[in-house]
């Protein structure tokens, strides 16, 4: 080491440009770099899957091969009932999440605004949350029937709390110094909201979609699981009542892209919206 | 810090005001003190002529903040009346513009943004351009406030206050969170805009140096629910040599005041 100092002390004093790289250089990844370091994780399982459903370990009941998933998808699509279970499922979830989010959005600011409408609804809308969602369903059957009705309102119930939390706890502790200067700028009522409030609340709020949207999801496939006959919530209880292993693997699968695709997509509208976070 | 001309323009349709506080008491509740009442600022009485800037100086915890705040509308006085322009001053008042310690700029405005609040987002792209060049911020206005520095971001809250062209400028500790050299700048900038302007400003401030470089009046406020303990007249011209021996025993008889001795 010390014979090297003096070699070291020349280049240290020589213009900036002439300092060594770092020993641990930063790697600079560009989109497409990103995207394959992404895939890494799921081609490597991808790999254990083949060589596990292969080697004999597990029979093709238990865990058929990619191959056979693949297959399963252009079975479905032959039959012309793969798009109608993707597509069912979809519009539940966006519905509803729609419905959920858009009271949540709606009763959260209410009560994250005015102390006495927190002190009147938080109290019940603890107790109802506190109601294990999946307890509303057999109500939910008898009061509205065995069709959209009760899946698109539990979907909504499950959007429904996320949001309603997030958005109420972000007005409520909203910048109270960004409040005065709004205030004193002349801003009140609904030009202080909309002009100071819920930008401030923004991130607290998009962080409770996302969690919304995610329980859309979770609810959308037990609504299925327990009560339809399309889906992709069926469409895994259905599999596995026929021992389709293949579909049943192909219906997790899709719901694993469709999640990360829609919150992909609020991710997107996140990041265009707080571009001065 | 250059002042561009266009700015003059603004003068004539500038009015400063007159502040008066009368027999004014600021009593908070609190539940750890005995009695459940703290009582901040007891019987003040305070006349400050339309123009003239007064420096508000005394121990953190004095009230010197709350008096200002007072001033401005976002308090209400729990005895005595305070007006601005001989109107009572009931709640938050277009007259007065505030200066706060911190920036407090709105994160997702652009600097220009920031400053159009000062006019109650009225368009003006013109004037906000005056008044950023004003505050030597040209070519800063679609930065965001998280690019910009902490002095700038004073600056922007300056122009954000002046574009409005209010009667009385309250500044609350401005420069406290800056750097020593920043603070200068600041405080010669404002020298600057108060003058030509001819706003009435009250400023805030624990710094007797800043007290006395900037104001017409010292006014030193006692320990907590003392009221006005002292008002000394600088009685300079400005702008001040920093250097100025004249400042010299005021400063001396200031900082004794608060048991410094030099």
């Amino acid at each position: 080491m010390s014979t090297q100092a003096p070699e070291q002390r020349v280049v240290i004093a020589g213009p900036s440009d002439q300092l060594p790289a770092p020993s641990t250089p930063r790697v600079r990844v560009s989109w497409l770099g990103a995207i394959l370091l992404g895939m890494v994780v799921p081609v490597v399982l991808l790999g254990f899957w083949q060589w596990g459903a292969t080697n004999g370990a597990f029979a093709s009941s238990q865990l058929p091969t990619p191959s056979a998933v693949f297959g399963a998808l252009l079975e479905l699509i032959e039959r012309g009932t793969f798009w109608s279970h993707v597509a069912i499922s979809l519009q539940r979830v966006l519905v509803g999440f729609a419905i959920g989010a858009s009271a949540g959005l709606v009763i959260g600011s209410i009560v994250g605004l005015s102390r006495n409408a927190s002190r009147i609804l938080s109290p019940t809308i603890q107790a109802f949350r506190a109601v294990p969602s999946l307890a509303w369903v057999p109500l939910l059957v008898l009061w509205m029937g065995i069709y959209e009705g009760p899946k698109v309102t539990l979907v909504a119930i499950g959007a429904f709390f996320p949001v309603f939390t997030t958005v109420a706890s972000g007005f409520m502790h909203a910048d109270r110094k960004l409040i005065e200067v709004g205030r004193a700028y002349g801003l009140s009522g609904v030009s202080l909201v909309t002009g100071v409030l819920l930008p401030t609340a923004a991130p607290t709020i998009f962080a409770g979609l996302r969690l919304g949207l995610a329980q859309s999801w979770l609810f959308v496939v037990a609504a299925e699981l327990i009560a339809s006959s399309k889906g992709l919530g069926f469409l895994l209880i259905d599999s596995q009542n026929t021992l389709r292993t293949d579909i049943l693997l192909l219906a997790i699968i899709c719901l694993a892209i469709l999640g990360k695709t829609t919150d992909y997509i609020l991710a997107t509208i996140e990041r265009r919206t707080l571009r001065w976070v | 810090m250059s002042i561009s001309s266009p700015a003059r323009t603004d003068v004539a349709e500038l009015a400063p005001a007159p502040v008066l506080l009368k027999s004014v008491t600021k009593s908070f509740t609190s539940k750890s003190t005995p009695g459940g009442r703290v009582d901040v600022l007891e019987d003040i009485n305070l006349a400050i002529p339309p123009g003239e800037i007064v420096a508000i100086l005394g121990p953190s915890g004095c009230g010197k903040s709350t008096l200002l705040r007072l001033v401005a509308g976002l308090e209400r006085p729990t005895s005595g009346v305070v007006t601005v322009d001989g109107h009572e001053v009931t709640g938050i008042d277009a007259r007065c513009s505030v200066v706060f310690q911190e920036p407090r700029l709105l994160p997702w405005r652009s600097i220009s943004g920031n400053v159009k609040l000062g006019i109650r987002d009225r368009s003006g792209a013109q004037e906000i351009d005056q008044w950023l060049e004003l505050v030597g911020l040209s070519g800063f206005g679609d930065y965001l406030p998280k690019q910009i520095s902490g002095g700038m971001a004073q600056r922007t809250a300056l122009a954000r206050a002046l574009i409005g062209h209010p009667g009385v400028l309250l500044l609350d500790e401005p420069f406290a969170a800056l750097d020593a050299l920043t603070r200068m700048q600041m405080q010669d900038l404002l020298v600057d805009v108060a003058s030509r302007l001819g706003t009435t400003v009250l400023l805030v401030t624990h710094d007797v140096d800043e007290a006395l470089y900037l104001a017409d009046r010292v006014i030193v406020l006692g320990n907590r629910g003392e009221g006005i303990s002292e008002v000394i007249d600088v009685g300079i011209a400005r702008p001040r040599d920093r250097s100025n021996p004249a400042l010299a025993p005021l400063r001396g008889e200031l900082l004794r005041r608060f048991g410094i001795h030099t």
